[in-house]
């Protein structure tokens, strides 16, 4: 975990208005310690793939909100089926069996 | 850290080609291992410059630097991903706002039911309810070293309307994790409830330092104090108290306060471990250099007696 200055100056070239904007938007949800904000390794990461999206794809703002919102709906989805994944792996073989037969092989099937 | 490229030259990150190569041949010309001979520190940053110079004079490499791909040695960044952190057990804290997860779930699995009647919840693939236990949820919680030792209840904000309320036991240490029976997702199905995961990182102290369930301070003295003895203020985890230095204290004595360390449930209480350092103060003192001129030719020691040349 490292504290803002210490983020700024691992993402060289970002700005301190930039980052306390993204903070502000709720883009990167930092915890806020002593007067201060601490990230964690999750939140540097998404402040490092915000940093990115926006150098390499020129997102601005507005439709950046949109991307992270849609991002985080794909891992959300994503999570949920780990889940079931999970669940589906604890089941006894006969009943894992039974729903690898059970699943169309392509869309088409269904 | 390690200095940027920009700072061992001594030139802003905008700087041009040619106000790079004057900055570089400035220092070299100062730092050059041939005009300092004998000087191996000057050799040494003479090379620090040499090879930033190398980076920034190539407008590829400079480029590759300034987006990040590689680090001021020239080598490779490792490219990081956002992926393992999304999904990993921190990643749902940037899952959909005021997500409720057992409904997203039951959907998908009354799909696995759905032949079956149309069933609403799960179902097995015999039709009977389809029961599962709600995932753990790990959070990460930081608290400051005086929370750590007395112990402390923290909110925990989830979202702008949610939170869990976390007991901090007293003496808690560095990267503990807390339970929190049932505070994760919820079960379907009637399956239970996971577990709140809370793992507590424990801030430093300027002065306090932790060794099991003692306290350690260094505490400065003053000169006078520690050969004439007095009481002096210290500062404990819960509030100063006073405590007396006894006469003639070494730098480096270790005075007891005893209780006054973690106290933690089933264990015998810590006790804060004050360590002296006598601060001499004023160093250009002309008259305490003065009485110790003449104090010192009357009274030889040699503190150094004890310890043998090799």
């Amino acid at each position: 975990m490292i504290g803002f200055d210490e983020l700024l100056v691992r993402l060289r070239g970002l700005e301190r208005r930039e980052l306390t904007r993204w903070v502000e938007n709720r883009w990167v949800l930092p915890e806020r310690h002593a007067e201060s904000w601490v990230f964690h390794e999750v939140d540097v990461a998404r402040v490092e793939l915000i940093v990115e999206i926006r150098r390499d794809f020129a997102i601005d703002d507005e439709a950046m909100g949109l991307v992270l919102s849609l991002l985080d709906q794909v891992y959300d989805l994503r999570r949920q089926m780990r889940r079931l994944c999970d669940a589906v792996a604890t089941q006894p073989p006969k009943v894992r069996e039974a729903i690898r037969h059970a699943l169309p092989h392509k869309v088409n099937d269904g | 850290m390690a200095k940027t490229p920009y700072e061992v030259i001594g030139v802003k990150p905008d700087a041009s080609p040619d106000d790079i190569r004057k900055a570089y041949r400035k220092l070299a010309k100062e730092l050059h291992p041939d005009l300092n001979p004998g000087k191996p520190e000057a050799e040494a940053r003479f090379k620090t410059v040499t090879a930033a110079y190398d980076l920034l004079s190539d407008a590829d490499k400079r480029a590759r630097y300034d987006r990040g791909e590689i680090d001021e040695s020239g080598a490779e960044r490792p490219r990081y991903s956002y992926r393992p952190h999304a999904e990993g057990a921190q990643g749902w804290k940037y899952g959909p706002q005021g997500e409720v997860n057992a409904e997203d779930l039951e959907d998908i699995l009354s799909m696995f039911g759905g032949g079956m009647g149309g069933a609403r919840r799960g179902r097995g693939p015999r039709g009977e309810p389809f029961a599962m236990p709600g995932g753990d949820r790990l959070y990460v919680l930081t608290v400051d070293f005086v929370e750590a030792t007395a112990g402390a209840k923290k909110r925990l904000s989830l979202s702008p309307d949610s939170w869990l309320d976390v007991t901090i036991p007293s003496g808690i240490e560095e990267g503990q994790v807390l339970r929190l029976k049932g505070k994760g997702d919820p079960g379907i199905g009637g399956g239970v409830d996971g577990d709140a995961l809370i793992e507590v990182h424990v801030a430093s102290h300027p002065y306090f330092r932790r060794d099991g369930d003692n306290i350690l301070v260094e505490l400065p003295v003053s000169l006078a104090e520690a050969v004439l003895g007095g009481r002096v203020p210290v500062p404990t985890v819960t509030g100063p108290v006073s405590m007396t230095i006894p006469k003639g204290s070494d730098s480096g004595a270790q005075l007891r306060l005893r209780g006054k360390g973690i106290h933690r449930r089933g264990h015998a209480e810590g006790d804060q471990i004050v360590t002296l350092k006598v601060v001499i103060g004023d160093v250009n003192d002309a008259e305490l250099a003065a009485f110790l001129e003449t104090w010192a030719q009357t009274h030889p020691s040699d503190p150094r007696r004890g310890m043998t040349t090799p």
